[in-house]
């Protein structure tokens, strides 16, 4: 049974649709409504709240810390500032990657990484000989992630302490809500202007109650993963276990992935002391990775005479869809589309896709399964840049 | 004289920033000509109101085509269409009956008062969407030219002819009634309940001089559907930023594609030589030239004004004048202070954040229409009311709303004569917000500023003659090869390179932007430009 995570009690009032999953052990909305195209448009064109409590988070503290997250992550975290977010992934010895999250650097000696799954035994086993000290703190911190062009008007109407003109893009800083101390980092997996909020789980419910009560003005909407998969299609962020899956959880090899071939690349940082899968990784930079995650996008006018051919208007689901299907060129099999969604800012079908990294160029023309009236036919996609969608007010100051 | 522009546009409505644009696209040099300070024509948003962005005239888009907004990628210029997924129906009885929020429940509200209706309902959509998809390639297309025996025209008679040919005689009768019924009869041969025929007829007679009951009004309706077609991909919805935004962004395309647009630029008259358009002259005295002129005006401000009866035969300038143009509808835009709270459903909800339509029952629309009928204003009006800042913060300070309501009828040629409207402009806007208080108690007090626009506004504003908003009526005799006179139905007119690129051509009126493409397409096939 999934548990209630400490914004539950004020989340299932609001939750008229009755639409839960299982997040990490946790409840966690769908959506609130039967339709959640408002909620989308929220995280869009106002501000969308989401309880994002059943990330994995791990507080990594002592004088080793920096050091012992630089050799675990690809990410060098010695050189990450105090108060600053690092979007990383950790990899195996053969550079396979594991999983994806992001680290703050709290104080000197004091991080916090986020996972999409349980990474303690990964964390204690490789942090023998470090002088650090690792607390799981996934069930004790709550955090809403507040999304949206209108986010931090919200935020500056009911957060103090906190300069938001100087809270730049992955910055991170401690302020207060009402009584409640709570960290606010400039982050999300919206693509958008965004805010995650973090606090423990006693301050949950005032913390929740101050956003919405300020967001009444700004149109927020607390939204549910059906919004959230939508826009993360959009900004082009993968996600573990739909886009790529964790090395040690792959019974065959082809399934495991290096981070240059999920699109994690920029991530990777060489060239310092080894770290994790550093020498595999150092070898595949040079040689080249066998696959590339790419952005995909559907010919309309061919989807659309596919669909005429059975006297059909085009149709695709309302909603973000994670059904895996087969990427052709020429007619052989060059890859997957992991991720679609249909794009209501860009009015145009999207999908994420690994293909061969011969055929990962933008304006490459491929084809992706679709199926039609039970037939499995394919309509003509092209390889475009990532991420889909991008605003300015994402990153400006 | 050097020839300086391939194509000079008279007027930035969104049709002629569309033909712009595919013109531009097509390596053309073009210019376009805006009489007011903005561009956008009808669709425009302005701050009349400190604070507050009204979508002055039109307010909602829904029939925006698909392939335009891919072609000139709207969306990277600006343009995103927010939902508007519910339809809520007030009636002075207290009762009300909201729409939209899911199948089911739209099942269960529309059971309230008929069950029988309630299960017609998802049928009588199936068979629009239906007939809407069948007419999309007409709709689409130029209208073919029944006097011509071109081998293109014969063609495409040949091409609609096997439409209706494939689509067999159910939607052949279904069509035909479509094209000659009153929407109340239309739909009162689908449904029993008043409840839900009146609001439904009531987007029958959006934009003409006619009434719910009166013939050729069900052909109206389709046009409503028409938006509706394409699912979850569809056009219809709140533009972000007022209407004006998808001006804006269009022009922002037309002026990446290399589009010069002037505005402040008004044109006197089309400069004509022989028989044949050579530019413009502007009111300062200006003269601009060109290979081609596209009026995005109406077709009587197009032919009477910009081009001169002298330049025209007279059976065409006969045909043109009465070419209906005969407006009908106002515009009430307001500031508000907090949402309205319905007697009928108080407090805010999912029924504030769609469309709200007043037409409560059909003896009520056709009330309102006898009062036009006689040149009066509606006391008691149709109404379709919506509130953009529900889901567009960026239209009004925190906290507080902007509502735009469109009024029907309020008749140009008042029995007073159309000059009339000044002295009885705030006497209709009280009437609007009469109706709106009787619903929503409390409503007036919320109000911070009232922006009444007559016909006869819309035509000193925004240049829509006699405030006409479809550029001419979308009534059957107006439409396709008709439209808007015979044998002029392909964006040519009688005047050798002159052209039309508006509403007042197939297949007409609302944020649509065929016209403006097709007129292009016309252009750059014949090489016109």
């Amino acid at each position: 049974m999934p548990r209630p995570t400490p914004f539950h009690e004020r989340l299932a009032k609001l939750n008229e649709a009755y639409a839960w999953k299982e997040w990490s052990g946790y409840y966690a909305a769908c959506r609130y409504e039967t339709n959640h195209i408002y909620e989308y448009t929220a995280f869009r064109r106002s501000a969308g709240l989401l309880d994002v409590s059943p990330l994995f988070k791990y507080e990594v503290r002592g004088p080793d810390a920096a050091r012992f997250l630089a050799y675990v992550t690809v990410r060098d975290a010695t050189k990450l500032k105090v108060d600053r977010v690092g979007y990383c992934c950790w990899c195996d010895e053969r550079g396979k990657i594991i999983d994806d999250g992001t680290l703050t650097r709290l104080g000197d000696e004091h991080f916090l990484l986020t996972a999409a799954e349980p990474t303690w035994r990964w964390l204690s086993h490789l942090a023998r000989g470090f002088d650090v000290k690792l607390d799981d703190v996934s069930d004790r911190i709550a955090v809403l992630a507040l999304q949206g062009p209108k986010s931090r008007d919200v935020l500056k109407a009911c957060v103090q302490g906190i300069d938001f003109e100087t809270l730049t893009f992955f910055g991170s800083a401690n302020g207060r809500l009402g009584a409640a101390p709570v960290r606010v980092s400039r982050t999300g997996y919206t693509g958008d202007l965004g805010y995650e909020i973090w606090c423990d789980n006693a301050h949950a419910l005032p913390v929740f109650d101050a956003i919405t009560e300020a967001g009444r003005a700004y149109a927020l909407r607390v939204c549910g993963l059906d919004a959230l998969d939508m826009t993360r299609v959009e900004a082009g962020f993968i996600l573990l276990g739909v886009d790529y899956f964790s090395a040690p959880h792959c019974v065959r090899d082809e399934r495991r992935s290096t981070p240059f071939e999920v699109g994690l690349g920029f991530t990777v940082q060489l060239g310092r002391e080894p770290f994790m899968g550093s020498a595999a990784l150092e070898a595949e930079k040079k040689a080249g990775p066998k696959w590339e995650l790419v952005g995909l996008e559907t010919d309309w006018e061919d989807l659309e005479r596919l669909y005429d051919a059975y006297g059909l208007p085009p149709s695709l689901p309302g909603q973000a869809s994670r059904v895996a299907v087969p990427v052709y060129l020429e007619g052989h099999r060059v890859g997957q589309a992991t991720s679609h969604t249909w794009s209501p800012m860009l009015k145009r079908f999207i999908s994420l896709a690994t293909v061969r990294a011969d055929v990962a160029k933008p304006g490459t023309e491929l084809k992706v399964e679709h199926t039609v009236e039970y037939d499995r036919r394919a309509v003509k996609a092209r390889v475009v840049q990532k991420p889909f969608y991008d605003p300015e007010h994402k990153r400006k100051p | 004289m050097t020839r300086k522009y391939d194509a000079i546009i008279v007027g930035a409505g969104h049709n002629g920033l569309v033909c712009a644009a595919y013109l531009a696209k097509a390596g053309k040099k073009v210019l376009v000509l805006e009489r007011r300070h903005l561009v956008g024509g009808a669709a425009v948003s302005e701050q009349i109101f400190p604070g507050f962005t009204f979508s002055s005239c039109s307010y909602v888009v829904s029939l925006l085509r698909p392939k335009i907004i891919r072609d000139l990628e709207l969306t990277k210029h600006g343009l995103h269409i927010l939902p508007l997924e519910t339809t809520f129906n007030p009636y002075l009885d207290g009762t009300y009956l909201l729409r939209g929020v899911d199948a089911a429940s739209t099942r269960r509200e529309i059971s309230k008062f008929s069950k029988r209706d309630a299960e017609v309902a998802p049928l009588f959509s199936q068979a629009m969407a239906e007939l809407s998809r069948l007419i999309k390639p007409i709709i689409d297309s130029p209208a073919p030219d029944l006097g011509s025996l071109k081998p293109s025209n014969l063609f495409e008679l040949l091409r609609m002819g096997r439409i209706l040919k494939d689509a067999g005689d159910d939607w052949v009768a279904a069509n035909l009634k479509m094209m000659t019924m009153s929407a109340a009869d239309f739909l009162s041969e689908w449904f029993e309940s008043e409840k839900l025929i009146a609001p439904m007829a009531a987007s029958g007679i959006i934009g003409t001089f006619l009434g719910v009951r009166s013939p050729g009004t069900a052909y109206v309706l389709l046009h409503h559907y028409m938006g509706e077609i394409d699912g979850s991909f569809r056009a219809w919805g709140l533009p972000k930023g007022g209407t004006g935004s998808i001006s804006n962004a269009i022009a922002a395309s037309a002026r990446a594609l290399g589009v010069e647009i002037r505005t402040e630029a008004p044109v006197k008259h089309v400069l004509i030589k022989n028989g044949e358009a050579k530019g413009v002259v502007l009111e300062n005295g200006d003269e601009l030239h060109a290979a081609a002129v596209v009026s995005g005006a109406d077709p009587h401000r197009t032919f009477l004004n910009l081009v001169g009866e002298k330049e025209l035969e007279p059976d065409f300038v006969t045909q043109i004048k009465r070419f209906r143009m005969r407006g009908s509808s106002g515009k009430v835009n307001l500031a508000l202070d907090r949402l309205p709270s319905f007697k009928c459903l108080p407090g805010a909800g999912l029924h504030l954040q769609g469309d709200i339509t007043v037409a409560p029952g059909i003896d009520y629309l056709e009330r309102a229409y006898d009062d036009a009928k006689y040149g009066d204003f509606s006391k008691k009006p149709f109404m379709n009311i919506v509130l953009p800042s529900v889901t567009d913060p960026d239209v009004a300070p925190p906290g507080k709303h902007v509502m735009s309501v469109f009024v029907q009828y309020a008749p140009y040629h008042l029995k007073e004569g159309p000059d009339a409207w000044p002295s009885k402009r705030e006497a209709f806007g009280d009437a609007v917000c009469d109706v709106i208080e009787e619903l929503a108690p409390g409503f007036k007090s919320s109000i911070l500023h009232r922006h009444v626009l007559t016909p006869w506004d819309l035509e000193k504003t925004y240049g829509l003659t006699e405030g006409n908003i479809f550029h001419g009526e979308l009534s059957v005799e107006q439409l396709a090869f008709l439209r808007p006179a015979a044998g002029w139905a392909r964006y040519r007119t009688p005047v050798k390179k002159l052209w039309m690129c508006a509403a007042g051509t197939h297949p007409g009126g609302g944020i649509m932007g065929t016209p403006g493409a097709l007129c292009a397409s016309m252009m750059l096939s014949e090489g016109a430009a």
